[in-house]
């Protein structure tokens, strides 16, 4: 599927105790780009991923994908155009990685030869070797559960891939290695995505443009490169604190 | 002991075949109910507590007294089987309700969270990840219901519904400790069987993570 834009119209959420943890965002992410959503914990960063896939529905404003209004759309079409990932992987404990990965083609309907064939693709895609596929996921460390989670995402061929603290769990080194084998794989599949995490230095990484995300405000917004020597406050703090001398 | 078998021997395989009867019907009733009604409180969690709460006070009822209670009910009344298995049926309803409420409650939020994800419908949900994922806790409930119902059918010969309780009651009328374990022995061994064939298949469809 081509890739899709995703658009948030003066978007707010509060919670049914009237806890606003979204308002007024407004924000246009082009197809094929990667932005990341940045933010500490509570910022209301995953919030505004989970309404894309309606997982979350906005209390008022819109998102559209593709130009289309998710309120409006058939719940189960929508998800299955749009690639999920997140920190506990969620795969399906009972069922092997290629049942896993083959997930979203079982779903439509497909044949079981075909999901295989699918299964043993997106293994490679993700730098997996296809002997994974009969394992369990009890079977697989850390970072192997987390490729299987985004090969699975990616199986369905989504016009938007949205990834929550991907990486949050997992060691510094298996970490940089994710990282490395997404940022490559996000400018060979050119999917829509949006990637929530905490990590300044994962957000430059990984995206072209890095949104900051405060207690439910966008409080910045700028290319990656333009991130550091940025003028915007808050933007500013956000970089200072996650960056400390060591005093030796 | 040859001779007691002898004499009894026949006796004791009716009594046991009804015994399995009895629970066996009363135990696909208490399924048929027990499972869709748990998936449909998940569903719908503001009836949970009402439907629990029925269940609950069904179970705290003395065997007996329900035995006599339903007695004068038309149609049930009529024949003490019939009457027998829908006392059990009530019974054997809490565990299994319980266990399949709290067994799909109890599924992995995150899990949940990619299922819809993915797409998935209620139904596809239901049957791909959250019944097999509670398998074991469900399987756990019908253990406990099948080894509850055993036990309190003996009661139902109060009542001539029949199974093995007939020996023990006659057994205790006639103070006939041999009659009384001639029933007794088998209704144990039913209910350890039971326990033990579950018991493995739970162990099985456990899901390790």
């Amino acid at each position: 599927m081509a890739a899709r834009d995703v658009e948030f119209a003066h978007l707010s959420f509060d919670l049914p105790d009237g806890r606003r943890l979204l308002s007024d965002v407004s924000l246009k992410v082009e197809a094929g780009t990667t932005t990341a959503l940045l933010g500490r914990s509570g910022s209301g960063k995953t919030t505004l991923l989970r309404t894309v896939n309606a997982l979350v529905r906005a209390t008022s404003g819109r998102v559209l994908v593709g130009g289309v209004d998710v309120a409006g759309s058939d719940v189960i079409a929508l998800r299955r155009g749009i690639g999920y990932v997140i920190q506990e992987t969620g795969l399906f404990p009972h069922m092997t990685v290629e049942r896993n990965v083959g997930m979203s083609l079982e779903l439509a309907g497909r044949p079981v030869a075909e999901r295989k064939a699918k299964a043993v693709e997106m293994l490679a895609l993700v730098g997996l070797d296809a002997g994974l596929a009969g394992r369990y996921p009890w079977q697989l460390s850390g970072g192997q559960r987390q490729r299987v989670g985004l090969a699975r995402a990616l199986a369905g061929d989504p016009g938007v891939l949205l990834m929550d603290e991907p990486f949050g769990a997992l060691d510094p080194l298996t970490r940089a290695e994710m990282q490395t084998m997404l940022r490559e794989l996000l400018h060979r599949v050119g999917k829509t995505t949006l990637i929530v995490t905490h990590d300044l230095e994962e957000a430059l990484y990984l995206a072209d443009r890095v949104v900051l995300v405060e207690t439910g405000v966008i409080v910045a917004d700028l290319a990656a490169g333009e991130v550091r020597a940025s003028e915007n406050e808050a933007m500013r703090k956000y970089v200072a604190a996650t960056h400390r001398e060591v005093g030796l | 002991m040859s001779q007691f078998f002898q004499r009894y021997g026949a006796q004791i395989a009716r009594l046991t075949f009804e015994h399995v009867w009895l629970t066996g019907s009363a135990m696909l009733f208490a399924a048929a109910i027990g499972l869709p009604l748990g998936v449909f409180l998940t569903r719908r969690p503001g009836f949970a507590r009402p439907v629990l709460g029925v269940a609950n006070v069904l179970q705290t009822i003395p065997s007996l007294a329900l035995f006599g209670l339903l007695l004068p009910v038309p149609f049930l009344g009529d024949r003490a089987a019939r009457l027998a298995i829908v006392a059990l049926t009530g019974y054997a309803l809490l565990p299994i309700l319980r266990n399949t409420y709290a067994g799909i409650l109890s599924v992995d939020p995150a899990l949940i969270d990619v299922s819809n994800a993915l797409g998935m419908s209620g139904m596809q949900r239901l049957v791909k990840v959250e019944l097999p994922m509670s398998a074991s806790v469900i399987l756990a409930g019908l253990r406990t219901a099948t080894v509850t119902c055993v036990g309190v059918a003996t009661i139902a010969a109060a009542i001539g519904a029949g199974g093995l309780g007939e020996l023990i009651f006659r057994g205790v009328a006639s103070v006939d400790n041999g009659l009384v374990l001639a029933g007794a022995i088998p209704a144990a061994l039913l209910a350890l069987c039971a326990d033990g064939v579950l018991g493995f298949a739970e162990k099985r469809l456990a899901v390790r993570r």
